[in-house]
């Protein structure tokens, strides 16, 4: 029933090295002309010989894939992989070095949030001139020009020039702009790297309608989660090359195995479809500082709270979490389970949703990526449900709990303790007179 | 859900390219809006910030006009024939400052848009395109006070001046055919940058401006033509001041040269366009 929307076939792109910052200068031009003619009988200079591997990588190699009307697929990867350069491709920016793609209906691509704003223009002049960049047309603009300011919030300020705008006006307007755009195909470059926690929900709300109006959808993103909630499918590039295509809970669990990607804030909504059994569902999953912005980075001196919410599906269940706190080495650094909870403890669970949240210490754990091992268990000793890698989370370096050493801080965990030092003696060992 | 959807699906392929592109005029007039909206921005946002505005546009050309009378016309004594000198050199520093500018903003247009051109697709030749359209309403202000100037100064122009549209013209496509070149250029080699000023002044004093066409003498006077402005200024001084004969052969090497280097910058443009994302 659904008729291919892209088909990439064998796709490659190699850059010279050091392209990327390239142009050059004439200066640079005559040298080396100059160099290839003086070294011309051994034909080895620039200009002369075809250029070797050494000068070349290939940013994005043979990746071929089809995908049909109305699908979502995820481009998972580390940085460098060749994900954005598969956007630029397939949205016509960039030249393929081999291979081909075909691409039917209309595409928008937002590589970027409020490209082609320009300070000096109104907010009113820089929505017409940003809807025409990304491919609308004047009708289209007029038409959902309200729609855009009132999404925007931005009604009071829509003749003032940009560049007087605060970040977050400028980020929302901007966002505004490319959440209507309505193009078959939607090509989105990790729009959800800015802006706070209200901004980046409501884009993931956007980028869902989307999906679920039947438009195809390409989405980078290091964000485990909205890959896993927005995606139907998913493809993890590894060195230019694609590793895995599948159903997304798959690859990225293929790709987390390998590279302790963060993943630290999951979200179920649907029970039928969330992790867990006949007895208990997970709903949520999440770490969060304990104070100020959700979003804010964990620092190896922040508190944060580890939270789960669950259904509990049976009456009359004894049940209590158990949480295994694992480091990058695979080493369980605590276990941690509700002995402190006062409420819940040792009473039976009715049926329902349930929270727990765990309250963890600043200047505990070391740096590093770290995983937690869920495990519901009844009676105090029967596992009912066990789930790995549930959350995956950093905890950031700081330089200034460090004394100067910039090192690896060795151990698996990171405490600060008190700590005393008292001079016992003036002198050296061999005399010790006056003790 | 949205009416702007067709139904019917056009399929695109990219694919790798190579050697020399022909120019894509349908997919050029899929785009006019954006070239209309481009061209627009670039007016707007010219003059904001500017306490004198659009003044701009007529101080320049007549500050110069100024000096090259008081230089030019009353010290050096060049004859400007039967028309004032003040009126003989506006006349042509009309179409000079407008080919002056446009070149630079669309030499520099792409290596600007940076942003734009690694971030979004649409046919490249829009932005350097754009910015000559947009440099034509500094032709247009400037012409309103030639016109006053002529009105001051009692002169008539002749049925010649229906000829000005083409000279208008002519004058942009000149400025298009410079504008692509240096463009396309100044992405791969920043020095442009620096070369477009020198490059324009060196071409003022090569352009009958400040003196006529007619002081290159008779067998060279053809060749002189090969300087498109050339043709450009002595066919506004013509159609509107309506002074000496018609600019003959001389006006055809200029259309010619111009001709050549719009196919040229064309083809050229079209060739790196490929890269420009990736260079830029």
């Amino acid at each position: 029933m659904a008729d291919v929307a892209v088909r990439a076939v064998e796709l490659g792109k190699r850059y010279r090295i050091g392209e990327r910052q390239p142009y050059q200068t004439v200066r640079d031009v005559i040298a080396a002309s100059a160099r290839s003619r003086l070294s011309r009988p051994s034909r080895d200079a620039a200009g002369a010989r075809p250029p070797t591997d050494t000068e070349w990588v290939w940013a994005l190699e043979d990746v071929s894939f089809e995908l049909a009307e109305g699908e979502a697929l995820g481009i998972i990867g580390r940085n460098g992989a060749g994900k954005s350069t598969l956007l630029k491709i397939l949205s016509r920016i960039t030249e393929p070095t081999r291979g081909h793609a075909d691409i039917s209906g209309r595409v928008g691509a937002l590589l970027e949030v409020g490209t082609g704003f320009h300070p000096e223009l109104t907010g009113r002049e820089n929505i017409t001139l940003n809807g025409a960049i990304l491919g609308m047309r004047r009708a289209e603009i007029d038409r959902k020009f309200d729609d855009i300011v009132t999404f925007a919030g931005v009604e009071r300020f829509i003749d003032t020039p940009v560049k007087r705008y605060s970040t977050g006006m400028h980020a929302r307007l901007a966002f505004a702009v490319a959440a209507h755009l309505e193009p078959d195909i939607l090509i989105v470059d990790e729009v959800l790297a800015v802006g706070d926690a209200e901004f980046q929900r409501r884009c993931m709300g956007k980028m869902g309608q989307a999906a679920r109006s039947g438009r195809t959808v390409l989405f980078v993103s290091h964000n485990m989660a909205a890959i896993e909630s927005l995606c139907s499918r998913a493809i993890w590039l590894e060195a230019g090359r694609c590793a895995a295509d599948g159903a997304p809970a798959d690859v990225i669990s293929d790709y987390l195995a390998t590279s302790l990607s963060v993943l630290n804030d999951r979200f179920w909504p649907d029970p039928d479809l969330a992790p867990g059994n006949d007895r208990v569902r997970l709903r949520r999953a999440r770490v969060q500082p304990e104070l100020g912005d959700p979003e804010d980075l964990i620092f190896v001196t922040t508190p944060f709270r580890i939270e789960f919410e669950y259904w509990n599906m049976r009456p009359d269940a004894r049940l209590n979490l158990s949480l295994h706190i694992y480091n990058e080495h695979g080493v369980i650094v605590f276990n941690a389970v509700p002995s402190l909870e006062t409420v819940w403890r040792g009473r039976p669970f009715p049926r329902g949703l349930f929270r727990d949240t765990c309250h963890v210490p600043g200047d505990l754990l070391n740096d590093g990526v770290h995983r937690i091992e869920l495990l519901v268990v009844e009676n105090s000793s029967h596992v009912i449900h066990r789930m790995d890698d549930v959350v995956v989370f950093e905890v950031r370096d700081i330089g200034d709990a460090r004394e100067g050493w910039y090192g690896r801080w060795p151990g698996a965990v990171r405490p600060r303790l008190v700590w005393e030092t008292e001079r016992l003696a003036a002198g050296d060992p061999a005399a010790p007179g006056d003790r | 859900m949205d009416q702007t959807t067709p139904a019917r699906r056009t399929t695109v392929t990219v694919r790798p390219s190579s050697g020399w592109a022909r120019v894509r005029s349908r997919e050029l007039w899929e785009y006019r809006e954006l070239f209309y909206f481009l061209t627009w921005r670039d007016i707007k946002v010219r003059y904001k910030q500017t306490a004198f505005g659009a003044a701009w546009a007529v101080l320049q050309p007549f500050m110069t006009m100024v000096v090259f009378s008081l230089f030019f016309g009353s010290l050096a004594g060049i004859s400007s024939g039967d028309v004032p000198y003040p009126v003989f050199a506006f006349a042509a520093l009309v179409p000079w400052t407008f080919f002056a500018t446009a070149v630079a903003l669309a030499g520099n247009s792409l290596v600007e848009q940076e942003r734009i051109l690694s971030k979004v697709y649409f046919p490249r030749l829009i932005v350097p395109a754009a910015a000559v359209l947009a440099s034509l309403v500094d032709l247009t202000v400037a012409f309103v006070v030639l016109l006053g100037m002529m009105l001051v100064y009692g002169i008539v122009p002749s049925a010649a001046v229906v000829t000005l549209p083409f000279f208008v013209v002519f004058a942009a496509l000149t400025a298009l055919a410079v504008g692509l070149w240096l463009s396309a250029l100044n992405v791969r080699y920043r020095d442009v940058r620096y070369v477009i000023p020198f490059l324009v002044q060196l071409w003022l004093f090569a352009s009958p401006v400040a003196y006529p066409a007619s002081l290159v003498p008779e067998p060279w006077n053809a060749v002189y033509g090969l300087n498109p402005m050339v043709g450009v200024i002595e066919g506004f001084r013509w159609a509107l001041l309506g002074d000496a004969e018609p600019p003959g052969p001389m006006l055809a090497v200029s259309v010619a040269a111009t001709a050549a280097l719009l196919v040229g910058g064309l083809l050229y443009f079209r060739r790196m366009e490929r890269s420009f994302a990736d260079v830029v």
